[in-house]
């Protein structure tokens, strides 16, 4: 019995050492964010300003600025959206609601959930042959825009399809019972059911989009732009582009300069993902009242 | 070991009462259990059956929001004590549960696993045999021990997990609702198997089923509303119940 | 008052005839069937909506299509053994060479870093969060790791260069400015969210039953955890393993930023090198005419990138479709 409390004592010291282990662990991940935040905001302290908001970028890190870059970022989500989101909802509806239980089905599933884990610089390469070259939208914002649909396609489809799939079957069955066509139930039922989950996902499927950079790079997104886009086929650059191009410069001012287009990028991503949540909060409440 | 007054029951608990954050599910439970006895706990859903028969190897406190008060003694000691360590406690009383739980793993690894773990690694493979011939299930699995236990019927998973648990060589089985989840017949394999370890162990099983309550146990106790209404040798019970709650019970007017 | 309706209703009901809607019984031919208003037709709905779940299809179509074509054209020119086994990649300068060893080692020794940063950290998180946390620790961590995963890998390439190196500099002097090192820490952050949700994931499809039955045996919280969660989750966590070292291997920004743009064949982390990835980032910022050699490299390096990341991505969900099977 002596050996058995030994045994435990032992026992118990590998326990509590591994609680440790782990929960360092788990520390690392929330540690690693803190840092990375701090160091961002420490080297672009004073560097953030009204002149840096409107100005274009600069040879001389001082005078440089976020405007062009801001806005092309703007115009791009705002032009992917309108392509994305229809496309999604509606593949996610035929997935979930009228897609046979056949092999094709199967298939776009699959493909679906590979193309979600293709490399995003291979679609900027489709995008460079497709939409720069092949249809001659040369290096435009709707180029820019196409490509960055199909890359988040993928998540507002899977994440559409989890959200209509989480609308209770006795509601399309109520639907249905008081004589609704298919689409009729769908469009009137379950859509609004799913809307704040697909909003959600949509949400976050464009922050995917702000934050990428090689597609936009292989499409010949400019780095220099000194103007604002006022269409479509205009010429552009993005936040991330802009980012990457000041991170590149040897001169230590630019790291700085950098470091506060990071922080209006991280701007960004949190307005639109705190839109998300407090879209994803109002409806709950809606449903609850 | 304890040379107290209790000697004569292995299990008891003092005024024992439980909280589900606010829910009361325990109320002042005072119960004794006589050692290679089989106990019956019976009453109706959520009276607190399983509860009570998780108190005894404190598997209550894996749930969040639980809060315990009174004693439960085991040969006289404190369970609960701050000395006495939880994995001991689960050593020394092993448990089965409703449905069959066997682990992905072979069915010989399934079996050893509680030795492994407490270090009872000398001449593991007898033990193991051991156990299978007590759960009576050695002659059916002894040529495929290395197989995946998932691969068992439902029946033989059961019966695999009570010889996991006698592996360890408890002194007391708990058993709650062990063939509720089985087809009559392996159920009363399961059944027959109880009235073996008897000999051997102390067995404190949970049953919903009233039959099967009256086939195996020495003494029955009957649980209402998180109380215990009454406890006494089955077949008194089931005869000549003292309080009319057991009486309606038994007799299948509520439950 | 509800009273008297139900009941005038059921004696409607009793009588069988038809109901207003008001609750009063009226009394008129039933019209045959067939007659309802006609109603939009499903058909071109349908038509549409699946023409919309094709466009994902074709994206795929697309991309092996433009990588292919490009990439033939290529092989034209370089012959596709010289291309997997040469191992000095110039072809942006004479003498021009295309063997993608030096690019295919510089990816793999960065995702073998990240890996090795993401792996180990990633799983201890992960069985902390699923066997060890509080609701109340959970409820901040995985917003956390959630956000840590959003962020855009621009910004991560960005820590590498200005944060991580600087800090490994002091430690190896001799450290280029540009290495792998710096790259794989900042990709294996990344990528650490992913290991740690995915792996945590298989872990809660574990039945709590089976926890129990452990604890049950005398098991100590690490037991349950390395002896029987971890095992019974096993293909779920080894396909976090290889879906995040195939985001790792086509990541590309990091790479471009801090691991240098030096094709090597070396195994030294403190090295400048180059991915595949980068080069294919270097190519295009040079602005190479279309049409050039140079050009079509960037299809063939991508061709090879596609087919690794996908061959990874189908075993990886092949492994996953295993474990959901043990648990049906």
């Amino acid at each position: 019995m002596d050996s058995l409390k030994r045994r435990t004592t032992h026992r118990k010291r590998w326990d509590r050492l591994f609680q440790g282990l782990f929960g360092a662990a788990t520390l690392f991940g929330v540690v690693a964010l803190l840092l990375l935040i701090t160091d961002i905001l420490r080297k672009a302290a004073g560097w953030i300003d009204l002149q840096f908001l409107t100005s274009f970028p600069s040879r001389f890190a001082e005078d440089a600025g976020i405007l062009s870059a801001l806005a092309g970022s703007i115009w791009l989500i705002g032009l992917t959206a309108p392509i994305a989101l229809p496309l999604g909802v509606a593949s996610a509806i035929f997935l979930e609601e009228f897609a046979p239980q056949s092999s094709l089905t199967r298939l776009i599933q699959v493909n679906i959930a590979n193309l979600a884990g293709v490399p995003s610089i291979v679609f900027g390469i489709l995008g460079l042959a497709l939409f720069v070259r092949a249809l001659g939208a040369g290096r435009s914002l709707l180029a820019g825009a196409l490509t960055m649909s199909l890359l988040v396609l993928p998540i507002i489809i899977v994440s559409a399809q989890e959200a209509i799939r989480a609308v209770p079957d006795s509601q399309r069955q109520a639907a249905l019972a008081l004589g609704a066509t298919k689409w009729q139930a769908v469009r009137s039922v379950v859509l609004p059911a799913a809307m704040p989950g697909i909003m959600t996902g949509t949400i976050l499927a464009l922050s995917r989009a702000i934050g990428e950079t090689a597609p936009l790079i292989m499409i010949g997104a400019l780095s220099f732009v000194a103007f604002l886009p006022s269409g479509p086929l205009d010429q552009f650059t993005v936040l991330p582009i802009q980012i990457f191009n000041w991170t590149s410069r040897p001169q230590e001012e630019f790291s700085h300069v950098a470091a506060a287009g990071i922080v209006v990028l991280l701007v960004l991503l949190l307005v639109l993902n705190s839109a998300a949540v407090l879209i994803r909060n109002h409806y709950r409440k809606r449903f609850e009242a | 070991m304890m040379a107290n007054t209790s000697d004569r029951f292995i299990l008891q608990t003092r005024n024992l009462n439980l909280w589900y954050g606010e829910r009361k599910a325990l109320a002042n439970i005072n119960i004794d259990i006589q050692p290679q006895r089989v106990t019956a706990i019976i009453g109706p859903s959520g009276c607190g059956k399983s509860t009570l028969l998780r108190c005894f190897n404190r598997m209550n406190e894996l749930l969040p929001g639980i809060r315990i008060e009174g004693q439960v003694l085991y040969n006289g000691e404190d369970l609960y004590g701050s000395n006495v360590d939880v994995t001991e406690v689960r050593y020394r009383i092993g448990m089965v549960f409703q449905k069959p739980t066997p682990f992905p793993k072979s069915i010989f690894e399934n079996v050893a696993f509680g030795p492994r773990i407490h270090g009872l690694t000398e001449n593991l493979a007898e033990r193991v045999e051991r156990s299978l011939q007590q759960a009576a299930l050695w002659d059916e699995v002894k040529d495929r021990l290395h197989h995946n236990a998932l691969g068992l019927s439902g029946g033989q998973q059961q019966r695999l997990c009570i010889a996991r648990a006698l592996a360890l060589e408890p002194e007391v089985l708990l058993m709650d609702e062990p063939t509720s989840a089985l087809d009559p017949v392996a159920a009363g394999k399961v059944e027959e198997l109880i009235v073996n370890l008897k000999k051997r162990y102390t067995i404190v099983i949970v049953t919903h089923n009233l039959q099967q309550g009256a086939r195996v146990a020495d003494t029955t106790a009957f649980l209402l509303g998180g109380e215990l209404v009454e406890i006494g040798p089955t077949s008194e019970m089931y005869t000549r119940p003292r309080d009319n709650r057991t009486e309606a019970y038994i007799t299948g007017r509520f439950g | 008052m509800e009273k008297h309706e139900t009941t005038r209703v059921s004696k409607a009901l009793v009588k069988g005839v038809p109901l207003d809607g008001k609750g009063n019984g009226v009394h008129h031919e039933s019209p045959p069937l067939g007659n309802t208003k006609p109603r939009p037709a499903e058909a071109p709905v349908r038509g549409l909506l699946f023409l919309s779940a094709l466009v994902s299809v074709m994206t795929t179509i697309g991309i092996v299509l433009v990588l292919a074509t490009e990439a033939v054209s290529f092989f034209k020119t370089v012959s596709v053994f010289d291309f997997l086994t040469g191992t000095k990649w110039t072809p942006l300068f004479e003498p021009k060479s295309f063997g993608i060893m030096p690019l295919l080692a510089g990816t793999l020794l960065v995702a073998l870093g990240a890996s090795l940063v993401a792996i180990p950290i990633g799983l201890a998180s992960a069985i902390y969060l699923s066997e060890y946390s509080s609701h109340r620790v959970r409820s901040w961590v995985k917003p956390v790791l959630e956000v840590l995963a959003g962020v855009p890998t621009v910004v991560y390439g960005y820590f590498a260069l200005t944060f991580i190196t600087p800090i490994l500099r002091r430690v190896f002097p001799e450290m280029s400015i540009f290495n792998a090192a710096s790259a794989s820490i900042a990709m294996g952050i990344m990528i650490l969210p992913m290991v740690s949700s995915l792996s945590e994931d298989a872990m809660r499809a574990v039945p709590r039953s089976l926890r129990e039955a452990a604890y049950a045996l005398g098991s100590t919280r690490y037991e349950v955890a390395s002896r029987v969660v971890v095992p019974a989750a096993a293909s779920g966590i080894t396909a976090s393993f290889i879906l995040a070292v195939s985001r790792a291997i086509g990541e590309t920004m990091i790479v471009a930023i801090a691991a240098g743009a030096t094709p090597k064949l070396t195994l030294n982390p403190l090295e400048s090198i180059q991915t595949m990835t980068a080069y294919i980032v270097q190519v295009s910022l040079g602005d190479a005419p279309y049409g050039t050699i140079e050009y079509k490299t960037i299809f063939a390096v991508g061709l090879l990138l596609f087919l690794m990341t996908l061959g990874m991505n189908i075993l990886g969900q092949w492994v996953t479709r295993r474990y959901r099977e043990v648990y049906r």
